[in-house]
């Protein structure tokens, strides 16, 4: 940027998708910023690649309308970079950072490189506070912690969105009224996503209160790529620097994969799995490994990122990669959903590693695990013995075995089906015991004796020791 | 004089050098003014390429390119133990302390400067010292004697002078021959060579495990390789934090490869407050972790294991029972196929590089049982214990695949038992291990002919259940003779009080292989108890409704000789309560 002259190439040796090969560049460096002049006005890119002197060039707006004589490559001798400062809260940008919101741009106390480094793992803290998001199936039976990564998987249909904005405008810190400071990255969403988002935002009052990146579905697929970095970097920033906790919803992932894929296929690569570039993994991981918490700094960045399962399929690459890197996932299901339930959440698939850290005595309650075992329990028998019916009939059923699609039922309809309403740990434990109740004091197994005599009102068993 | 080069290229983690002298194979390389470390994996016409162990953005074309004239290596010597280490050897614990995030170029030393170690000889000079031989011990921590060896590239000689007890730092010279070598604690290391042993030993000891489903069904021997692929959520990495916790190896390399950063922070948060059940000490005394998360670079990924690997027989050397848990081979399988796309190779099955068989073949067969080379004569074992993540959980793929080709026993993790909540969800008909020959004499010595007739039962209680339930399948619960009721009663026992552990609970995350046989003993006496019942005409209604469960629960948390006590007494009272069941006449 001080520089007194800069050097333009304009010898370009082809054009392919977003793809530029320019040939001549004086000592290009890998990841560097590029500005690509032609009549049409300056577009933004970046070196991707370098190959003797040929130099592979991203060009963020796309290549339509270049031609090779009337295209100049300017060097910015930089990587990509954000402002960072408190005048991007409450703003809205596209989505490589440039204002959306026909404001100018904030005054920025720095300027941050967007491709950020690995954490060391020396350095991290494990997560361990409790997130109270106000929704049964997470709270009770796949707990959010501060600093995780937990996925949302969804279905053409089903409403991911409506539960990833439950989730952001409910979550709080038990014991601390400061709500998150959210982080919203939007890859490739439509135009009427984007409007339900910032909608609801602006009802739950997290737009004054969060950041928001927008790439929609029409937008150049190569900023797409950039999209989650600078969210990321403003993440890490107000995390890291600022002592923020902050809440990044990433949706959608799988319009991310498409976009490294488009990407991949114009450079020729190798494909993999369905076409998706081999480096998915490490690339995927780049993104979900920036959540987290710092031994000894206030700060952590919680990731949620939505992935649409294509044709509902646990096994597609970007879903089975991305299982792999997050830290649990939080499943919604189809036949959930034709029953009515909101939020349709299939407990059985979902996960979430860190649970165990954050709850129990002095964090939650002293039974949260044992009693979360044991809706996974009684509900996965329940499942097991509805499938059954369907073959033998209710005839060969026995009467403890009817007792559980009873419970099924109730599980379904009153615990996992809250609507919109914002539940507390302690609402959740209660509406929990209520299904229980339809069960025989002899199914509680997973549970210790003193906490169903006390919480369900059953006098202790008889029992010589 | 240095070989020098300068950048012709740069794909991702592949740098294509145009060298200005001839550089050899895997010769290491430091890339561009940071001089980041890289190892020639391709050598063309008129240049190399070179992979790259840290983030290339930022290279430029001309960049200079110094060649090291040495292969990738590590320095091993006291110190190591506790450590925590990137793919290539770098300590991520110093590295912590200059900032959150992982710097670039750096070289830092490999252990603190100024730590000195107490050294006691156990070599005099005149002693002819060959590879191996003993020079002397260090205490390294209160529960760990290091043995500092002569390292194993050096001719034998004789000794002038070996330095008295005392503190020394690990470059000090501790040894001198009479033709004028010198060595210290430290000895280098290239990763990618095996180290050389006297003699391979048999397999014949088993790595007692504490977790029941494998010392029971399927256990594995000390120098043997053990397979533990799962789909996501299956429970790998917690599988393998109870084993690194609760097995009977003196020291653990646990080799975080391309997985999650919060997982290896929990290992770090966790292990030192843990005792380690056989010395006493904290658990962290005696594990080494190499850490190359996700998001740290590709390359480092693939040395990750051959650096594990060479700790690991290091350590062997020094006639320790060693065990490696890497997780997870799948990565590093993927960080090979991501550098073979980068060389544009001809891709073999699923886009994976058509060597990917041999390299794991030259991973796994490193590990096994050994006599160290030297005096006095030390033998050690190095035992892997590799996670492997299929894609999509299907087990046909490549890595898993291969990986079984090169191990003796296959821990085949369940998704549908995890979604029950099924811990450890090992599935006990898809497993298998080929060691039980191997293993028998040991088993019999040591816990009797009865265990094989126990491990028998178990094996056959739960091949009825399989049958039994793809019947129940067609004709309902109700349809099943009183006797086949129990049998899926008593399985389902089984498999909740037996093979399930929890690894949260401390009571229950270990259970001693004595335990295990005796605990079994209580199950096949119940089985046959109510069996009894059951042929004089009890109806099946009304043994289930006894607390069985409850009180093979409360059994199964007693000591040895208590459970023997007190589970005889439970049974005689068991058969007196079905005694007194009125049965009706037929």
């Amino acid at each position: 940027m001080t520089a007194l002259y800069r050097e333009g190439f304009r010898r370009i040796e082809g054009i392919s998708g977003p793809l530029l090969f320019v040939r001549g560049i004086s000592r290009p460096a890998c990841g560097e910023l590029v500005s690509v002049e032609s009549g049409a006005g300056r577009r933004a890119g970046r070196i991707l690649q370098i190959d003797g002197d040929l130099s592979v060039v991203q060009v963020f707006e796309g290549t339509m309308g270049l031609a090779p004589g009337s295209v100049t490559v300017w060097l910015e001798r930089d990587v990509l970079r954000i402002p960072a400062g408190d005048g991007l809260v409450g703003r809205v940008f596209d989505g490589r950072g440039n204002p959306l919101d026909g404001l100018p741009a904030g005054f920025a106390d720095e300027f941050i490189a967007v491709g950020g480094s690995p954490i060391n793992p020396v350095r991290r803290s494990s997560p361990d506070i409790f997130v109270e998001t106000g929704v049964s199936a997470l709270d009770l039976m796949n707990t959010l912690v501060r600093g995780q990564k937990l996925p949302v998987f969804s279905g053409a249909g089903l409403p991911a969105n409506e539960l990833a904005v439950q989730i952001v405008s409910g979550a709080r810190i038990p014991g601390s009224e400061e709500p998150f400071l959210v982080v919203f990255a939007a890859m490739g969403i439509t135009r009427r996503e984007a409007q339900f988002f910032m909608n609801s935002f602006r009802e739950s009052g997290a737009l004054r209160n969060g950041v928001f990146f927008l790439n929609l579905a029409g937008d150049s697929t190569v900023e797409r790529l950039l999209t989650p970095r600078v969210a990321l970097a403003a993440a890490e920033y107000f995390a890291f620097s600022r002592g923020y906790n902050v809440l990044v919803v990433m949706t959608d992932m799988l319009a991310y994969c498409d976009a490294l894929r488009e990407v991949a296929a114009a450079r020729e690569e190798v494909p993999g799995r369905r076409g998706y570039p081999g480096y998915m993994y490490s690339d995927l991981a780049e993104l979900y490994e920036r959540a987290g918490c710092i031994a000894g700094a206030p700060g952590s960045v919680t990731q949620i990122p939505i992935i649409t399962m294509p044709d509902d399929d646990m096994t597609h690459p970007v879903v089975d990669l991305s299982g792999y890197i997050t830290e649990g996932q939080i499943v919604l299901d189809r036949r959930i959903q034709e029953r009515g339930v909101y939020p349709p959440i299939d407990v059985l698939p979902c996960l979430s590693r860190l649970m165990n850290k954050g709850i129990g005595r002095g964090k939650t309650f002293q039974e949260h695990r044992a009693l979360a075992d044991q809706l996974y329990a009684s509900y996965a028998r329940a499942r097991e013995v509805e499938r059954m019916r369907l073959i033998v009939g209710d005839d060969g059923l026995t009467a403890v075995e009817k007792q559980y699609l009873g419970f099924g039922t109730a599980f379904e309809k009153s615990f996992l089906g809250q609507g919109g309403e914002r539940r507390t740990l302690a609402e959740s434990e209660r509406c929990a015991w209520k299904c229980l109740e339809t069960l025989p004091r002899s199914e509680l197994f997973k549970l210790p004796e003193s906490y169903v005599v006390e919480s369900l009102g059953y006098s202790a068993l008889p029992r010589e020791q | 004089m240095e070989k020098r080069g300068k950048v012709a290229g740069v794909s991702g983690p592949v740098v294509t050098v145009i060298p200005e002298k001839p550089a050899a194979m895997f010769e290491v390389a430091r890339v561009g003014e940071e001089g980041l470390l890289g190892e020639v994996i391709r050598i063309e016409r008129s240049c190399v390429r070179v992979q790259v162990y840290e983030d290339t953005d930022g290279i430029a074309s001309g960049a200079p390119v110094v060649f090291e004239d040495d292969l990738l290596s590590v320095d091993l010597g006291p110190g190591l133990l506790g450590g925590v280490f990137d793919g290539i050897g770098r300590p991520l614990d110093l590295l912590g302390e200059e900032g959150i995030f992982l710097p670039k170029g750096a070289k830092a030393g490999r252990r603190k400067k100024g730590v000195t170690f107490p050294f006691e000889p156990a070599a005099a000079p005149g002693d002819i010292l060959s590879p191996g031989d003993l020079l002397g011990t260090v205490r390294e921590n209160p529960t760990f004697l290091h043995s500092v060896m002569v390292p194993t590239d050096q001719l034998p000689g004789k000794a002038a002078w070996i330095a008295s007890a005392g503190g020394y730092a690990p470059e000090e010279t501790i040894a001198r021959l009479e033709d004028g070598r010198e060595y210290s604690m430290i000895q280098k290391w290239r990763v990618r060579v095996p180290r050389p042993v006297r003699k391979r030993l048999p397999f014949e000891i088993p790595l007692l495990t504490g977790q029941r489903i494998l010392d029971t069904l399927f256990p594995v021997p000390l120098g043997g390789a053990a397979v533990l692929p799962g789909g996501f959520g299956t429970g790998k990495t917690v599988t393998q934090q109870s084993l690194a916790k609760w097995s009977s190896a003196d020291l653990i390399i646990y080799i975080g490869c391309g997985e999650r950063g919060n997982e290896m922070t929990e290992v770090l948060e966790e292990f030192p407050g843990l005792v380690d059940p056989v010395s006493g000490g904290p658990l962290m005394d005696r594990t080494i972790l190499v850490a190359n998360t996700s998001n740290m670079p590709v390359a480092a990924r693939e040395a990750s294991i051959y650096l594990g690997m060479t700790l690991g027989e290091y350590f062997r050397d020094m006639g320790c029972n060693v065990a490696i848990m890497a997780d997870s081979t799948s990565r590093w399988a993927e960080a090979l196929r991501e550098i073979g796309g980068r060389l544009e190779e001809m891709p073999g099955e699923e886009g994976y590089p058509a060597y990917l068989g041999s390299r794991l073949a030259q991973y796994y067969e490193r590990a096994g049982r050994a006599e160290a080379l030297g005096s006095p004569s030390r033998n050690g074992s190095i035992t892997v214990v590799n996670a492997v993540s299929p894609a999509g959980g299907d087990f046909s793929e490549p890595v898993t695949q291969a990986s079984l080709r090169m191990s003796g026993a296959f821990w085949a993790l369940d998704k549908g038992l995890a979604q029950q909540r099924h811990f450890p969800a090992i599935n006990w008909s898809q497993s298998y291990t080929l060691y039980d020959g191997m293993l028998a004499p040991w088993f019999r010595e040591n816990l009797g002919e009865e265990w094989f007739a126990l491990r028998d039962y178990l094996k056959d209680l739960l091949e009825r259940e399989q049958s039994l339930l793809e019947l129940v399948q067609l004709v309902g619960r109700d349809g099943l003779s009183e006797e086949d009721k129990w049998t899926l009663f008593m399985a389902e026992l089984a498999r909740v009080l037996f093979l399930q552990q929890n690894a949260f609970v401390p009571e229950d995350a270990s259970f001693a292989p004595e335990l295990q046989k005796l605990y079994l003993l209580q199950l096949r006496e119940c089985d046959r108890i109510v069996r009894e019942a059951l042929s004089r005409g009890v109806l099946f209604d009304q043994a289930s409704v006894l607390p069985l469960r409850s009180d093979l629960l409360s059994l199964r948390s007693l000591e040895k000789e208590e459970m023997a006590g007190r589970g005889e007494k439970w049974r005689n009272r068991l058969k007196a309560e079905l005694e007194a069941i009125e049965v009706m006449p037929q």
